[in-house]
């Protein structure tokens, strides 16, 4: 099954920009469904990724950060054909992580 | 699956493993050690901190401690929403030693949308998509050099993203 | 002269009747009426921003938009839409078999008049069209899948510009002026037609939106909207629209939707493809 994770990092000079794309339905747990019952709360709690052996940023997530998830960030170093990973897992326990390569 | 301990359980585990003093045990952030081969860890969610319905609250909950206004903090969000659901923002700011960076939107249900943890090495930048349910303030916060600084902005919403 | 008095009171609001005999029909003499309209009421607007809808209209809205096409919200249907594009039949063919070129570029020839049957048909019922003669059970017009798809095939066709044909048939040249017609028609219990929105007012707000010009308005389609969390088909744009003036949806794929977008899809010519579009 594909992964739920889209990567897409650029190294330029000393710094590598990554931007990642999550499919997750992020759900409030504030939203009704069409029998009008509340859809309990389903959103990503923590991504991580990482670089070189070493954690490179942390999201801390809450069901205000929209569906199918965006984020960018940027870190020092990194070249292109390194190995960057990308994993998560929320409040239900699920959970999912992606090797992706800098470019 | 691995079963998830629930909240009092799990403050008792972090203050175990000999978390720092000087911000909630185990939920301050920046000062927790946690391996860096791991996978995203659930235990890292400082669900007390997602549950505050104030900045005040929220900041305390998450650093222990609270912001001042900075000019050194830049917060990109438009002025009026297209839609409440998908809301564009990006965060920058040009303090150094930046170790966090943290967003709340003051008028949704819970005051904190998300935390960032920055690594040294990483850059003072992040950029996502926020819900907002209403018209609100949105208030970028940055942990640099131990303590605290935001930026606010207000956006207007004309169609809430909490559905309804 | 009369075809122009007839626009221009059509450009109004006002319902047209069929004042008009088949060979009185000119889709080039209404295809340059009504670029000068919407290049003359929006000139500082660049020809090939017209497909982007609201964003062309509002600099704030189109600041959002840009953010969020740095990694499209629609990224994950468009994989789906690949997918299902490449996967075989149960007989073994693929949609590559039903379509020029392969199925890959070809969003912008439709829709499309076909002499044999007589009728206008989408992309839509292309599909689905090609599903029946393989042995599958057609797609429904209002669901994802067929969204995930056509957004795919329109992908393929970025930025080539929209080549609409009308042969020089009675029965196209009907169907094209019935969707003209249909585009000029009040109806609902709002009492709007499609141009009382889209002609008389884009940039301007209703309720919470800010209205989207009607040139180039089929190029972004499908589209994926904040408000439905996901990517929605033709039909179920022009049917939700139908039934958010309070009038009653026909159904999707009905004649009359597709002789609308054949008239309005050949108002674009020459404008670039932009879909699958993403909307507030």
């Amino acid at each position: 099954m594909a992964s739920t994770i889209r990567i897409r990092a650029v190294a330029s000079g000393d710094t590598t920009e990554v931007q990642s794309l999550i499919q997750h339905p992020m759900d409030s747990g504030f939203v009704k469904d069409s029998k009008g019952q509340i859809i309990p709360p389903h959103h990503i709690e923590v991504v991580q990724f990482e670089h070189g052996g070493k954690v490179v940023f942390t999201a801390l997530w809450g069901p205000a950060i929209s569906k199918d998830p965006y984020l960018k960030f940027s870190f020092k170093g990194g070249k292109k054909g390194d190995d960057i990973k990308v994993s998560w897992v929320d409040n239900k326990g699920a959970s999912d992580s992606f090797v992706g390569k800098i470019q | 699956m691995n079963e998830r301990p629930d909240a009092p359980d799990r403050a008792r585990r972090l203050v175990l493993k000999g978390a720092v003093a000087g911000g909630l045990a185990g939920l301050a952030l920046g000062s927790f050690p946690f391996p860096a081969f791991a996978d995203a860890d659930a235990k890292d969610w400082p669900a007390d901190a997602f549950k505050q319905k104030t900045e005040a609250d929220a900041l305390k909950a998450l650093y222990g401690k609270s912001a001042e206004a900075s000019d050194k903090v830049s917060l990109d969000a438009p002025e009026i929403a297209e839609n409440g659901a998908v809301v564009p923002i990006s965060v920058t700011s040009t303090l150094p030693g930046v170790t966090g960076i943290a967003v709340l939107v003051l008028e949704n249900p819970n005051t904190l949308a998300a935390a960032y943890k920055i690594p040294a090495g990483s850059n003072a930048m992040v950029a996502s998509r926020l819900k907002m349910a209403k018209t609100s303030k949105v208030v970028a916060v940055v942990e640099s050099g131990g303590k605290l600084f935001s930026a606010t902005k207000e956006v207007k919403v004309t169609v809430g993203g909490c559905g309804g | 002269m009369l075809r122009k008095v007839v626009l221009a009171l059509a450009l109004l609001g006002v319902t047209v009747q069929p004042l008009l005999a088949a060979n009185d029909i000119d889709p080039q003499a209404d295809f340059k009426a009504f670029r000068k309209y919407f290049t003359e009421r929006f000139p500082k607007v660049p020809l090939k921003d017209f497909v982007n809808g609201p964003y062309s209209m509002d600099e704030g809205l189109r600041k959002q938009w840009q953010a969020k096409e740095e990694f499209p919200p629609y990224d994950f249907a468009l994989d789906k839409g690949k997918e299902m594009f490449g996967k075989p039949f149960k007989n073994g063919k693929t949609y590559a078999d039903c379509f020029p070129n392969k199925g890959v570029g070809v969003r912008q020839m439709y829709p499309m008049f076909d002499t044999k049957t007589g009728e206008v048909i989408t992309l839509d019922v292309a599909i689905n069209q090609c599903r029946q003669q393989n042995g599958e059970a057609p797609l429904d017009y209002l669901k994802d899948d067929m969204a995930s798809l056509t957004a795919y095939m329109a992908f393929t066709s970025r930025g080539k510009p929209m080549d609409i044909k009308i042969p020089n048939d009675p029965r196209a040249l009907a169907a094209y002026k019935k969707g003209e017609q249909f585009f000029y028609t009040r109806r609902g219990q709002f009492g709007m037609s499609c141009a009382s929105c889209h002609v008389q007012n884009p940039g301007n707000h209703i309720r919470t939106e800010v209205l989207a010009p009607a040139l180039g308005i089929m190029n972004a389609l499908p589209i994926y909207r904040s408000e439905w969390g996901g990517m929605g088909s033709t039909s179920r744009r022009l049917t939700t629209c139908n039934a958010q003036i309070r009038g009653v949806p026909l159904a999707p794929e009905a004649e009359e939707y597709r002789d609308v977008e054949y008239f309005l899809s050949y108002m674009a010519n020459g404008l670039p493809i932009s879909g699958p579009g993403a909307r507030p």
